[in-house]
């Protein structure tokens, strides 16, 4: 499955990307396996408030991708319920002119109880497609907020989706999502105010850049009409072009892999001492936490103490 | 511990434009903790087996009203067939006469539910029929 998914089958691809979203035992190796190719794709983050046209703007961008002839991945994130654990994930829909072209996969998965904008598998999903050959991954995040930043972890270049009518300049001065823009993309540019917020995003990068490196462009887009594309387009290259080339871009390669580690870290410390805690979760340790025999310090200290085995033997679970 | 979430596609191929009875049940799914996939309305059955495979869905929840649902049923299923992806549970519901159900069922469609189901039988059965898929696997 892995040999198929490499040389391009889309079924392969898709189910390789199932497993890790479920972190199935497989997983691992999978990824494992895909490391080696990893890297040569350029991944661009969309991100912006709900509504602001992200998966519209996503359909259009594959369009003048695929014009250039190449290939492209689509990996959008909608939400997941907090309390059944499902979604509808709809960001397809805007992106259907692009269906039967064998140049586009795109995958929409749920949020899953992450809070940072995208799901805990975003990631692996988008080096699935990068060494799958895609030329280009597209992920287009949750609808967010102000502090759903996740995806500046994990793309070379990240474009925010503003739209008019969301509110004055000290949004825009807020810290947060708005720092984390490698370029802004004024959407909706065909509607009142959209030239005032462009302004305002402007005067702020003026205002606030420190020195060299990049500065931050303003790109003004219609996804309905297509105004403003290709410009946008050309804007994003010149955007890798500046990661590939920069102390900054290298810079940002070295805190991503580094990261990475961390997570896989994060992710295997919290398998294991969960499933340690499920072990002792007993009636017994409640009822001594109610009746303050003991206190939540020490049981938690317990457990990490029991999960220590499992540490050493390496065990998964 | 994997987490495997049931995946559907929820899709209304053809020109009707009525698409409440596919809203209902894609919230109904959701609520069940599935993941749906909406593709909402218009679509070609090209769309809907490609956006399945894409997708890895387990099943392709469709709803008609418009009457050509034996037109459809036999295209997306052998659509599928031709993608090597027949394991992909292929379910409906909308306006169908309950004579041609036998026949559709025959075709290889899983289930179909009239008009009146309660959403809670669909998601009962669904669950089922991707136990017993997941098991062939």
């Amino acid at each position: 499955m892995i040999d198929k998914a490499l040389s391009g089958d889309v079924r392969a691809i898709a189910r390789l990307i199932s497993e890790v979203e479920s972190e199935t035992p497989r997983s691992e190796e999978i990824m494992r396996a895909m490391y080696p190719h990893t890297g040569r794709a350029h991944i661009i983050g969309v991100t912006g408030s709900p509504g602001s046209g992200k998966s519209s703007l996503v359909s259009k961008m594959i369009g003048t991708l695929r014009r250039q002839g190449k290939t492209v991945g689509v990996i959008a994130v909608d939400p997941s319920s907090p309390f059944s654990g499902g979604a509808i994930l709809a960001d397809r829909i805007r992106m259907q002119e692009h269906s039967g072209d064998p140049g586009v996969y795109i995958r929409s998965m749920g949020s899953r109880g992450s809070l940072g904008g995208l799901s805990k598998t975003t990631y692996e999903g988008a080096l699935i497609l990068d060494a799958c050959g895609k030329d280009v991954v597209i992920i287009e995040t949750v609808g967010v907020g102000q502090s759903e930043i996740d995806i500046v972890r994990i793309a070379d270049t990240v474009c925010l989706v503003l739209v008019p009518g969301m509110g004055d300049d000290m949004q825009i001065m807020k810290a947060g999502i708005m720092e984390i823009a490698d370029l802004f993309v004024i959407n909706k540019a065909d509607r009142e105010g959209a030239d005032k917020v462009a302004a305002e995003v402007r005067l702020m990068i003026k205002m606030f850049h420190t020195g060299d490196g990049w500065i931050q462009p303003v790109k003004m887009t219609s996804a309905a009409t297509g105004a403003g594309l290709d410009e946008l387009h050309d804007t994003i290259e010149g955007h890798l072009k500046h990661v590939r080339s920069s102390e900054e871009g290298a810079e940002r390669l070295k805190k991503r892999l580094q990261w990475e580690v961390e997570e896989i870290v994060r992710r295997r410390i919290a398998k294991i001492t969960e499933s340690a805690w499920r072990e002792r979760r007993e009636e017994r340790v409640i009822e001594k936490l109610l009746n303050k025999e003991t206190d939540p310090y020490r049981v938690a200290q317990e457990v990490l103490d029991s999960a220590m085995g499992d540490f050493r033997s390496g065990q998964l679970l | 511990m994997s987490d495997r979430k049931i995946r559907v596609v929820v899709a209304k191929p053809g020109l009707d434009g009525h698409d409440r009875g596919a809203k209902v049940i894609a919230r109904a799914l959701r609520d069940a903790g599935m993941e749906v996939i909406y593709t909402g309305l218009r679509q070609t059955v090209d769309q809907i087996v490609d956006t399945a495979i894409q997708e890895d869905v387990d099943a392709i929840g469709i709803s008609i009203l418009s009457g050509a649902h034996h037109h459809y049923f036999k295209a997306i299923i052998e659509g599928l067939a031709a993608r090597d992806a027949s394991d992909v549970i292929v379910f409906g519901g909308g306006v169908i006469p309950e004579s041609e159900i036998p026949d559709l069922v025959k075709m290889g469609a899983g289930a179909i539910f009239g008009p009146g189901t309660p959403t809670s039988t669909c998601v009962k059965w669904l669950e089922g029929a991707v136990a017993e898929k997941r098991k062939a696997e």
